[in-house]
């Protein structure tokens, strides 16, 4: 058997928490590898030991048979291992070779040798089939591209061992089928990946074999046909979890959110969402399924008043809420998951309980004459830690300090617990582990079955299908599908998403 | 918790620590004597009552200009205008001072007023452009200090005084000196504004912990996004942080104009309590009560270095490096916490 990489019983320990238990991972020449686990499980970690960002305090690395020490990234380039980060590592005003050749400049004379640069990068880029224009800006180019070009850095430095570290995440479903050709075209050329990830369709879809690690240890390798996404969950999980997330049927009742012929303008004004039309009713759940940058933001921002719109009618239980202070449209029943939980959601320096307060500080009980009751503040907030099943060591711990899940528990905790008419819930299961993604969607529905509106924006198209009662496509700012879950593929949905008219994406009704 | 909390007392005094042992091996390389020195500095700012006094005096501006930085710097802004904002709350002052004859309860009150008054609107310049027009702070601020000075210096040849270099004398109703306090330090020249500058410190911790403002004010220096979201005022909140950091400076200029000096003189160049509220400031680590203490090593380290010249012959620019060496250490304060936690891991 020939692995070009052994990592065997990796241990690293970060003062008293033992991050990476005894974990070994084997990567065969020519396979791709998933290395699979929760948020917090230790994938990262492992990765950063094997690209010389951590030294393991026990353990041993092979490269290709030969016992190496990974003292910094540099010797793990040597090596030919190359890291496509999660967060793209590009100059946004450079151009794609500029970018690409960044630290290993060919040069001639002293000057950049950019003609010969560009050449190599076309090369390469036909090679494995990644379509690149080695002239095009980075500012100028889709999320896809900007990823094949953090691909092609790698290849660049002649990396024939690539680490993927969460690729998915930012991409389209479309981007991500064409990930998934790329992958497998680089693996036909010789070279061997292993792919960071927790979604399980992926590796079913594309890995050969897969090693779960949960909470630091590693709990074995699998060959892939020999296993299926029910048996991974439960062995990253620790425990049985439920895909199918069971809800019975909506009994939508009045209108809550009525929007009318909405124009939102972005900061370059440009039309963004476009005469937009989209009634949400009392207990159901709308998802608003559409690719990034088609106007979903601007929405929901419009919405909750983040942003002005144009022109047009928001109305919530009949009343007209458009252009309104976000406070108003806050005490007139609306709830707001954000998209970005860091930059809108939390004030990340400030204790979990202060946080549990943000729109409801200068009311009582948690305010009286213009001073806080700390006491009921944090009372609150231990009850919402205990209801959310927020992890932390306690109330007064900096939102900082927890874990992206938990964050999120807090949120939707303070959002549920407002008991708001309409909760916009946007991408709120982002970057988190199938244990928090059950518990959301529970709660969503939950939400819904007490008579609430509920609205969902998500890129993640088994979210939206699993979820909502009513799917409402988004495209170029206008609304210009209502399918029935129910009633329609993933394909077909896709294709809605990309702009194709309903015949074309073979819907009838 | 506790050792956070202990590693964030620790900074500063291992800073000032730092401070003083460099300071010793500049002194030796001149070729004085540090220990004569420091002791020298020590009599100077503790050794008796009178000097005792004097520390405390000088230390009350201190106190208030380092609370207008903090506040400010706690509210997500950086005011380097509190020199500007201390000189014009300096003027309204002595003004209020001079202009009124009326009963001390009514007099006294209305001339710090007046100070807090002429601070709070010299920094609401720089806070409506920052929140109006997103002009940076900093910038504003720094012209604002360069305009107060040479507009007070203005007034002060034509309005207060006929063409001379200085105000009257204010009145006896306006003025914070103390027989009492005097004849305790041996005549010092202390007087009642320490009191005031301790309940301002009392005030800022109250305002930014307990208050409903103070929680919206926070939030704001924190994550003006997540502010909006949540319905507050962002730039509402960025006016008044400045406005009231402002009044803090203005206050810090009334303790000289109505206790220290009882007049304003035209000045050469500005006061340098301002700039050295910014390390005051940073040295408490932007607390009120860090603040007193170190508002308090700083009117000793500039009250006690007066002694240094006379008896141990060591100049008082050497105390000015001493000083500048500890800001350094405090600033770098992310290598004494690297330090301390290779020490803590050692001593496991």
């Amino acid at each position: 058997m020939e692995y070009v990489i052994e990592m065997l019983n990796i241990r690293k320990v970060f003062g008293n928490f033992v991050a990476n238990d005894n974990i070994t991972l084997q990567l065969k020449k020519g396979e791709i590898h998933a290395l699979l686990g929760e948020n917090g499980a230790g994938k990262s970690t492992l990765m950063n030991v094997l690209f010389g960002l951590y030294q393991p305090d026990g353990g041993e690395i092979r490269v290709k048979g030969q016992t190496v020490k990974i003292s910094n990234p540099n010797v793990a380039n040597d090596l030919g291992i190359g890291m496509v980060h999660q967060h793209f590592m590009l100059v946004d005003t450079f151009t794609v070779t500029e970018n690409i050749i960044l630290g290993s400049e060919p040069t001639k004379l002293g000057k950049i040798d950019i003609k010969r640069a560009e050449q190599e990068v076309r090369e390469l880029s036909e090679r494995y089939g990644l379509a690149v224009d080695p002239t095009a800006k980075i500012a100028d180019i889709s999320v896809g591209m900007q990823q094949r070009v953090e691909i092609l850095k790698t290849l660049y430095r002649g990396a024939d061992i690539l680490i993927f570290d969460e690729p998915t995440a930012v991409l389209t479903p479309q981007e991500i089928q064409e990930l998934i050709q790329i992958m497998k075209a680089l693996v036909r050329e010789g070279k061997s990946i292993i792919l960071i990830t927790h979604k399980l369709k992926e590796i079913m879809e594309v890995c050969d074999r897969v090693t779960v690690i949960r909470r630091g240890k590693g709990i074995g390798t699998l060959n892939v046909a020999d296993t299926n996404p029910n048996e991974l969950a439960a062995l990253m999980v620790g425990r049985e979890v439920h895909f199918k997330t069971e809800k019975r049927e909506a009994t939508p009742g009045k209108d809550v959110l009525e929007i009318k012929d909405l124009v939102v303008k972005d900061a370059r004004g440009v039309t963004v969402v476009n005469h937009l039309d989209l009634t949400v009713r009392a207990g159901e759940i709308v998802g608003i399924a559409g690719v990034d940058g088609n106007g979903q933001s601007e929405l929901i921002e419009a919405i909750t008043g983040l942003i002005k719109a144009e022109s047009g009618s928001i109305k919530l239980n009949g009343k007209e809420i458009l252009n309104l202070p976000p406070r108003k449209i806050t005490e007139a029943g609306v709830g707001h998951i954000p998209q970005d939980r860091h930059k809108h959601g939390l004030v990340l320096d400030f204790p979990i309980g202060e946080n549990i307060v943000l729109q409801t500080y200068y009311q009582e009980p948690y305010s009286k004459n213009g001073i806080l009751n700390f006491k009921n503040i944090y009372d609150k907030a231990r009850q919402l830690i205990k209801e959310f099943d927020v992890r932390t060591p306690d109330e007064y711990t900096k939102a900082r300090a927890l874990s992206g899940g938990n964050q999120q528990k807090a949120i939707i905790g303070r959002e549920v617990d407002r008991n708001p008419d309409l909760l916009i819930a946007a991408q709120p299961t982002r970057g988190l582990d199938v244990g928090a993604i059950e518990f959301i969607h529970k709660r969503l529905i939950e939400q819904r079955d007490q008579g609430k509106a509920v609205l969902l924006v998500s890129f993640e198209l088994d979210e939206i299908m699993n979820v909502s009662d009513r799917i409402a496509v988004i495209y170029e700012g206008k609304i210009v599908a209502i399918v029935d879950p129910k009633e329609i593929t993933e394909q077909e949905l896709g294709l809605l998403m990309a702009g194709s008219k309903r015949k074309e994406a073979g819907v009838s009704s | 918790m506790s050792s956070g909390r202990l590693t964030n007392f620790l900074i500063p005094l291992l800073a000032v620590l730092l401070g003083v042992i460099v300071g010793s091996i500049v002194m030796v390389i001149s070729g004085y004597d540090p220990i004569a020195g420091y002791s020298a500095l020590l009599y100077g700012a503790f050794g008796d009552s009178y000097y005792i006094g004097e520390t405390i005096r000088q230390m009350t501006p201190y106190i208030l200009a380092g609370l207008a930085v903090a506040f400010a710097f706690r509210t997500g802004l950086f005011n380097i205008g509190v020199e500007g904002q201390l000189i014009v709350g300096w003027l309204a002052a002595v003004w209020v001072g001079v202009a009124f004859e009326l009963p001390k309860f009514i007099h006294l009150p209305l001339a710090i007023l007046a100070a807090a008054a002429a601070g709070a609107l010299w920094a609401l310049i720089p806070g409506f452009l920052k929140a109006r027009f997103k002009v940076h702070e900093v910038i504003v601020t720094i012209m604002m200090n360069y305009i107060a000075l040479h507009a007070t210096n203005a007034i002060i040849r034509s309005v207060l005084s006929d063409k001379g270099y200085k105000s009257e004398e204010i009145h006896e109703s306006a003025s914070l000196r103390s027989e009492f306090l005097q004849s305790i330090t041996d005549y010092s020249t202390l007087h009642y504004g320490i009191i005031i500058a301790l309940l301002a410190a009392v005030i800022m911790w109250f305002l930014l912990e307990k208050t409903t403002k103070g929680y919206e004010l926070r939030a704001v220096g924190f994550n003006q996004h997540a502010s909006h979201y949540a319905g507050m005022n962002v730039s509402n909140n960025i006016v008044l942080a400045m406005v009231i950091s402002g009044a803090f400076a203005g206050v810090a200029g009334a303790m000289e104009g109505l206790g220290t000096f009882a007049n304003i003189s035209v000045k050469a160049g500005f006061t340098g309590v301002g700039f050295d509220g910014i390390a005051v400031a940073l040295l408490g680590g932007n607390n009120a009560f860090g603040i007193i203490l170190s508002a308090l090593l700083f009117g000793a380290l500039k009250v006690g270095a007066l002694e240094m010249p006379s008896s141990a012959g060591v100049p008082t620019e050497l105390v000015d490096i001493v000083i500048a060496l500890i800001i350094f250490f405090v600033a770098s304060s992310y290598l004494i916490r690297l330090l301390l936690t290779r020490v803590k891991k050692e001593g496991k």
